[in-house]
């Protein structure tokens, strides 16, 4: 069984979201850097527990990134994966990235791929259903759950209106979410492992990109709380009626 | 060149999200001075011509039963091939589940820039640029498509539904559908329950309610508002309640009319979901809880005591309205 997950830098789900350069940057000045939770925590953490199962599985880390991606993919080596490939681009969008981890697959030539149902800066969920259609294969999204017998996968997936559990055949491409698995944190053991697994860099292939970020915008700023006694909910009642109209 | 929306079902159902979706792919129309089709997969014995009362001209329902389940890739090429055939160079879905699982694929087959998650209608004065949110709803980007073709995928509750006059035609289109490789074995549906991302009203609690034996006051409340249930990330991650109600950075962003925020601190993670909300009213017991910064409305009490209150209230307020 080969496993390409694809891992995604982002910044950490606390950092102060602010932009430069006119509003076309992001300001990342101090941000700590993370693996997108859904690479990280479902994907991953699932690969790694397939691999413990049977231990002829290998796991391959995709990343698209400049160099500066490699603390965050040397982090996810250090969970469990046995060699991580960072393609050499930055800023590009999820077409341009989609193609160059579909070369990768290609030529790797993977049972299983799995994605993040979305990262969590650009909020795309677009990447894993690129990646399928570029390579012909199904794709199972918005994964909740996701056990494999033989060359068969069993998935729980979200859909429209609820849950559905069904059997596809490998080659698939997977996004995973919370409830494929629980978070780990890497142990020393790993760490140090992790800095003698191959780290291959490769130079992108030619795609031009379909969509541009033009600028980013902030929300506007909240007028303030209007604080309600709590011995006289009925005002809030009537100012969610009256005022807010929202009831 | 027309505007195709995908419409999307449920049991037979066309959901909230995808009236949403009409509404915007006809005002994309006008924008662009063209015509707004859609397209519906799969069995459906409503009344089609009905939507033209959305702006829709033409309903093309593909009613083949390898359609009646969620197989992204078969979707993506029957709804490729529609939109060839139909020369639409604006697609439009939802960003929901099945948006999220199609139109990704569909954008590779079409050779088309996407933008999902969209907030706004297109401004097309000088290019084709989409507002979409980004930083989980921390913060918006304005993104310019290069391509030909365009495909968009629309944030549910962030596109008002509007209603008129008008019969749209219903057809049929020649397109052969390839068999699914995704074989369902069950269907668990959350009928009866609000669907979390289109609901107008989501009630959500914290770890505030100190375990899931209390969380009747969540549900008594969302029950007379007809209000969806949410949790904050700890209380999902403790099994007080499903993943699936877990709103936050990490979990479903919502954009309700009305988000009630019970015992829940506000942390950036569980606002970056919430954000989007038009109204937000928290009810906390500490009152430098930062989510009262966050909010429109704020109550400082203790949950257990405010929150049937306010129930009650409510139900008045429903009996006399």
């Amino acid at each position: 069984m080969k496993i390409l997950v694809c891992v995604s830098k982002t910044p950490d789900t606390t950092a102060k979201v602010a932009f430069k350069d006119g509003n076309t940057k992001f300001e990342d000045a101090g941000v700590q850097w993370i693996i997108n939770p859904y690479d990280e925590w479902y994907s991953l953490v699932r690969a790694i527990e397939l691999k413990e199962k049977d231990a002829a599985t290998v796991i391959h880390l995709v990343t698209v990134g400049a160099a500066d991606a490699e603390p965050v993919i040397r982090k996810a080596l250090a969970l469990g994966g046995d060699e991580a490939i960072r393609i050499n681009a930055d800023n590009h969008d999820s077409f341009y990235i989609a193609s160059q981890i579909a070369q990768i697959a290609i030529e790797g030539g993977y049972d299983l791929i799995f994605t993040g149902k979305e990262t969590i800066d650009y909020n795309g969920s677009s990447i894993g259903g690129m990646v399928a259609e570029l390579l012909n294969m199904p794709y199972a999204s918005l994964v909740l759950k996701f056990d494999l017998n033989g060359n068969t996968a069993t998935i729980t997936r979200e859909i429209e209106g609820g849950e559905e559990v069904s059997e596809i055949a490998l080659p698939l491409v997977v996004s995973s979410q919370q409830g494929m698995a629980e978070p780990r944190i890497p142990n020393m053991r790993g760490i140090m492992a992790a800095r003698s697994k191959p780290l291959k860099v490769v130079e992108p292939i030619a795609v031009d990109a379909l969509t541009s970020i033009e600028s980013f915008e902030l929300p506007p700023a909240k007028a303030g709380v209007k604080l309600i006694d709590a011995d006289n909910v009925a005002e809030l009642v009537r100012l969610l009626h009256e005022e807010a109209r929202v009831i | 060149m027309s505007v195709l929306i995908f419409i999307d079902q449920a049991d037979g159902q066309i959901k909230k999200s995808s009236f949403e979706v009409m509404t915007y792919g006809v005002d994309v129309a006008k924008q662009l001075g063209t015509t707004a089709e859609a397209l519906l997969l799969g069995k459906n014995t409503e009344d089609l011509s009905t939507l033209g009362k959305y702006g829709i001209s033409k309903v093309y329902h593909v009613a083949d039963d390898n359609l009646n389940n969620l197989d992204a890739q078969v979707y993506a090429q029957v709804i490729a091939d529609a939109a060839t055939q139909t020369n639409a160079s604006v697609v439009i879905f939802s960003h929901n589940q099945t948006g999220k699982a199609v139109a990704s694929r569909v954008a590779i087959k079409l050779k088309a820039g996407l933008v999902t998650g969209a907030c706004a209608l297109p401004n097309t004065t000088n290019g084709f640029v989409v507002k979409k949110t980004v930083f989980s709803g921390k913060a918006f980007a304005n993104v310019s498509i290069s391509s030909a073709i365009k495909v968009i995928s629309v944030n549910p509750n962030s596109h008002t539904t509007t209603i008129g006059d008008g019969i749209a035609e219903v057809a049929t289109l020649n397109i052969s559908v390839p068999a699914p490789k995704v074989k369902v074995i069950s269907v668990n549906k959350i009928s009866g329950d609000i669907s979390l991302s289109e609901a107008d009203i989501v009630v959500s609690g914290g770890r505030g309610l100190k375990g899931p034996e209390n969380w009747g006051i969540i549900t008594d409340l969302a029950k007379v508002l007809g209000a969806a249930t949410a949790c904050s990330r700890p209380v999902s991650d403790s099994g007080w309640r499903p993943h699936h109600e877990h709103v936050g950075q990490t979990g479903i962003q919502v954009a309700p009319n009305l988000y009630i925020a019970i015992g829940i601190s506000g942390a950036i993670q569980h606002l970056a979901g919430v954000n989007r909300s038009k109204v937000i009213v928290v009810i906390n017991k500490d009152p430098e809880a930062p989510f009262f910064k966050a909010a429109d409305y704020g109550i400082v009490g203790d949950a257990f005591e405010v929150v049937p209150k306010l129930t009650e209230e409510i139900k008045k307020f429903k009996a006399g309205a």
